[in-house]
């Protein structure tokens, strides 16, 4: 590997132990994996812990970029909400992660970052997660009186109600889905040995499983 | 005399308003002339993208990311690419890399015309408009020209870049910047100094660097305010780190501010495509592997393998291992990413698209509480939102 990334990984690892001291019994896992790390906190603490990681002068991770959900319906806390950030000081990423189950509230980031506001609204709205504390926990993305949550595994692809205007009532109306063709979802995976065996014939040295990006020096 | 009772005015700007940059619903609380609150509603554009990827192998995801920002396509391109080239462990091709650059410039360009343009429209200003829309047509051509489309390319892949730029295209590059050098001048001679166009943006819309950081600003918008922060230097991407230009930083964060650092970046980017075009080497723009870059047309006609190899590259697709990137770029309007999670097959799990004008117009509250309600138009134009990334 070539020096400057076994450096750059070195500086994640060392980071990761750092977070995992500073933040105690609140972490639950510190992983690095292709070049970024993810730290797994308790749901409870996550705004501590993000105002904690903004406010110590060695993270310094001191802007939100992104919150998202992530659905695994057999798990048992079925989602995760993923917390991108980043640290224009010291030029680090980190990404934290929490598990939450369905129904259970994950306190609101909004006090301690102001741009969590709209990333917790849409969260809610394609995951049906729910801030506590949020202060206006609105759907945004969705229409008005939209009913589910349309990002988890187990909304249709297709929705359930489709729109049209309507020439008699002079309005817009709401109708079931009606598919003229049936919905197909094509199941392509084969046995073939696709990119594992092709990156293996590509890898240079043997032994190396962890992949970097390229740059940040 | 009685005491009346004054109530605030609700206004309601669009969705169907020629200065809302596409289908932004506003509702504004209105004391007289003065917004004591505004509310954006957005996603009457809402296509669920991130939902539609989930059900798509992962070169059928391509396409997705020129609709987004439908203003400079082939950067979200750019963060979907690396983001895959990364769970798969492989890098592009030298030369598909100066070739991603210089086209990210040129989208970069085209986005700042556009922007700087319509804002200039905005507050009364109409000629840079048409002079821009010309430009804008040159810049489309090179699109079509490369990858066979003005807008939706899908020219950047994971892997590198899926052709090689045609013979000429470089020449007619350089003569477009060799043009559009004076271009901008004119342009500024326009608005730079102009009275009204001052009037309009200098002191509007003002925030502070503590919260440009705080609100999840990137871009130009996080520059205007006096951070020199720039993915393309900060955590270089491709052959950026290896590119000579200057970051320009705004001084005042208004308005004017970050119309003047957009005008500065297009005099960058062309100083990047000058020498992305002077240094851009020989050779494949695609890594040479068949189980993630299609065979070439020629080959398919008499090696069975190759055909194979299409075949299944086109239905199935590749499989990516599992694990998770986050890949941002630094895109025109600002930090554009892609938090791709793969669980071992030829769909992405989840797919995240991080856009930066969703946390921009999510300030506009912010910025323009105690503004009059034609400044709101200004500030609008300032933020350089697009409906097509923030509604997905």
């Amino acid at each position: 590997m070539d020096p400057q990334q076994q450096k750059y990984l070195d500086a994640l690892r060392e980071l990761g132990e750092y977070i995992r001291n500073l933040l105690g019994g609140d972490v639950l896992r510190v992983e690095v994996a292709i070049g970024e790390l993810t730290v797994t906190v308790k749901g409870e603490s996550i705004a501590r812990v993000l105002a904690h990681l903004r406010d110590d002068s060695n993270c310094c991770l001191n802007q939100l970029i992104d919150i998202c959900g992530v659905d695994y319906p057999e798990r048992e806390n079925r989602f995760d909400v993923v917390y991108h950030l980043l640290s224009l000081r010291q030029n680090h990423r980190v990404r934290i992660k929490v598990e939450v189950g369905e129904g259970v509230p994950v306190p609101s980031v909004t006090g301690v970052f102001s741009a969590a506001g709209w990333f917790e609204r849409e969260t809610w709205d394609l995951y049906g997660i729910l801030f506590s504390e949020h202060p206006d926990l609105r759907r945004i993305l969705t229409d008005y009186g939209f009913e589910g949550h349309p990002m988890r595994k187990d909304f249709p692809l297709t929705g359930y109600v489709e729109v049209r205007y309507d020439d008699a009532q002079k309005r817009v109306v709401y109708e079931p889905v009606k598919l003229t063709q049936e919905f197909r979802t094509f199941d392509f995976l084969s046995p073939w040995e696709g990119a594992e065996a092709a990156r293996a014939a590509m890898a240079p040295p043997p032994g190396e499983t962890t992949t970097e990006p390229e740059g940040k020096s | 005399m009685a005491e009346s009772q004054i109530e605030n005015f609700t206004l309601n700007f669009g969705p169907q308003h020629p200065a809302a940059h596409g289908v932004l619903r506003l509702v504004l609380e209105m004391d007289g002339e003065v917004v004591e609150r505004a509310d954006p509603h957005i996603g009457l554009l809402h296509r669920g993208t991130e939902k539609l990827i989930e059900y798509k192998t992962y070169l059928q995801a391509v396409p997705y990311f020129d609709r987004l920002d439908y203003v400079a396509p082939m950067s979200q391109e750019h963060a979907f690419a690396l983001a895959v080239e990364r769970l798969l462990g492989i890098t592009a091709p030298p030369r598909a890399q100066y070739i991603r650059v210089l086209f990210a410039e040129i989208s970069r360009i085209l986005n700042h015309i556009l922007n700087i343009t319509t804002m200039a429209l905005d507050v009364g200003a109409m000629t840079p408009l048409l002079w821009g829309f010309e430009e804008r047509e040159k810049l489309m051509e090179f699109y079509e020209r490369v990858s066979g489309a003005r807008l939706h390319a899908a020219y950047f892949r994971p892997g590198g870049v899926h052709l090689d730029m045609p013979a000429g295209l470089a020449e007619d590059i350089l003569v477009f910047c060799d043009r559009f050098g004076p271009h901008i001048d004119d342009v500024e001679e326009l608005l730079t100094g102009n009275r009204i166009f001052k009037q309009r943006t200098v002191d509007i819309g003002v925030v502070a660097a503590k919260d440009a950081v705080d609100w999840g600003f990137t871009g130009p918008m996080l520059r205007g305010s006096g951070i020199a922060w720039d993915l393309r230097k900060a955590q270089p991407y491709d052959v950026y780190a290896a590119m000579r230009f200057d970051v320009p930083v705004g001084k005042t964060s208004d308005c004017y501010a970050r119309y003047l650092v957009r005008m500065e970046e297009m005099r960058q980017s062309l100083r990047i495509i000058r020498q992305a075009i002077a240094e851009m080497p020989e050779g494949p723009v695609m890594v040479p592997n068949n189980k993630i870059a299609p065979p070439s047309r020629s080959e398919m006609k008499h090696s069975m393998e190759a055909l194979i190899h299409h075949f299944k590259l086109y239905t199935e697709g590749y499989h990516v291992p599992a694990g998770e990137v986050y890949a941002a770029v630094e895109a025109p309007k600002g930090e554009f990413g892609v938090y791709v999670v793969a669980d071992g097959t030829n769909r992405p799990y989840r797919c995240k698209i991080r856009a930066p004008g969703f946390p921009h117009l999510q300030a506009l509250d912010f910025m323009c509480k105690g503004h009059m309600l034609a400044d709101v138009v200004a500030v609008i134009g300032s933020l350089d939102i697009v409906f097509g990334e923030i509604d997905r």
